[in-house]
């Protein structure tokens, strides 16, 4: 007699490119994972809000403003997205939310740099969001139902963002001399950063090998960080500006750029907590969550007066 | 957490032409539906998705389980019958 265990009745069900969802039976490790990277990622919307509001009331123009309004917007939005993927998981939102003010959860390290000139919302936009369209336009085709479909909302949204950014870097490298050095400080600050949140490399990386079992991802973290390289040096080109990397140079056999080392060691602190700004990120959020709290606690006693009369007009 | 941080969950359904179905977009937290559709405006309809909303408490869903999928959905799959293809038409009678 032959007999197939649920996990590789699962795995084969996933290699068939079929999607799992909610209710469906799978591996104790799948689900946990998931939750995580559901999490963080949640997480990362909602804390990257941050170093970008630090400029929308300084915005140099109206047009400027309501586009930056806009995207912050749109983060809180993916932000709510993933936390509800994370639920159809078991997952319990105020437990994510708890984790995410007391430290103990970890989003994405980019957002623990500081945003310092104008020219660093043009950044951000441009590599930070276009890192970020890397690895969820992969996102789209995760084998979990409820996370690939809400990245294929968010890849929607996401467009723009980069479009914005990229159109204030252009704007300031075709402006006056100090606009165009604004431009380069900012690409200087935010690129290895941003080559970062692609995530160790993959012989470093232990956990990828079973999420790509899995298909959880589809692409390994140096794969997509060679994508999202080829893909960036030409626009900085065109933007007349300087990649801030020696060794970075056109491979003519393969097609791909060739980089130099990452420091890898400036990752690792970032992530234990000691980026220039991670103490700063979590007290901003815990505020947020405390003065906010007057605002849900008004719309409780307003449900609860609502259902009271609901309940007095039926019964007379 | 106080129960302040945590409303309940109602699922979203937004039609996004008239004319089409209201089709399930996603959900959100809210203390009652007043809110549920105020707040599904915000997070599922900033780009003119849609111009009608749905929100519905989960805990009013009831959903058929996965292990029951054989038992409700195979029955169907051999009565091809209930198809126009299975009935044999000459084709000098044109369309039908
Ligand atoms: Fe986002
Ligand atoms: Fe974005």
């Amino acid at each position: 007699m032959e007999t197939i265990n649920f996990e590789d009745r699962f795995q084969e069900y996933v290699d068939s490119e079929q999607k799992v969802e909610p209710k469906h039976w799978m591996p104790e490790p799948y689900r946990k994972t998931l939750i995580r990277q559901i999490s963080q990622h949640a997480h990362s919307e909602v804390v990257g809000m941050l170093p970008e509001a630090n400029w929308i009331s300084r915005a140099p123009s109206l047009r400027r403003k309501v586009a930056l309004l806009a995207k912050v917007q749109d983060e809180a939005g993916h932000g709510l997205y993933l936390y509800s993927a994370a639920e159809t998981l078991g997952a319990d939102r105020s437990d994510l939310v708890g984790d995410l003010l007391s430290g103990k959860a970890k989003y994405s390290s980019i957002f623990n740099y500081p945003t310092r000139s104008w020219a660093d919302i043009g950044a951000i936009g441009w590599l930070v969001d276009g890192a970020a369209i890397a690895n969820q336009v992969m996102l789209c085709r995760t084998s979990y139902g409820p996370y690939a479909r809400a990245m294929v909302r968010i890849c929607k949204e996401e467009s723009f963002h980069q479009r914005q950014g990229y159109e204030i870097m252009l704007s300031l490298c075709r402006g006056t001399k100090e606009q165009k050095e604004m431009a380069q400080d900012a690409l200087n600050r935010w690129w290895w950063p941003s080559l970062m949140m692609f995530g160790p490399t993959d012989k470093e990386s232990t956990n990828s090998a079973q999420s790509m079992n899995w298909k959880i991802k589809r692409k390994s973290n140096d794969e997509l960080r060679q994508e999202f390289i080829d893909k960036t040096v030409p626009q900085a080109e065109f933007l007349g500006l300087t990649i801030p990397d020696e060794h970075l140079e056109l491979d003519e056999k393969t097609g791909h750029y060739q980089f130099g080392p990452i420091d890898w060691e400036e990752f690792y602190q970032v992530l234990k907590g000691n980026g220039p700004c991670n103490k700063e990120r979590l007290e901003a959020r815990n505020k947020a969550h405390d003065d906010g709290r007057w605002v849900r606690e008004a719309a409780n006693a307003f449900a609860k007066k609502t259902l009271e009369r609901k309940g007095e007009n039926s019964a007379a | 957490m106080s129960d302040t941080d945590n409303w309940k969950i109602w699922e979203v359904f937004v039609r996004s032409k008239n004319g089409l179905s209201h089709k399930h977009v996603g959900s959100l937290h809210a203390p009652d539906a007043e809110v549920a559709l105020k707040n599904a405006r915000d997070v599922y309809t900033r780009r003119s998705e849609g111009n009608s909303v749905w929100v519905v408490p989960s805990e009013a869903i009831t959903a058929s389980a996965p292990e029951e999928k054989e038992a409700l959905f195979t029955p169907a799959d051999d009565k091809v019958y209930r198809h126009p293809t299975f009935y044999e038409i000459p084709d000098d009678v044109g369309h039908i």
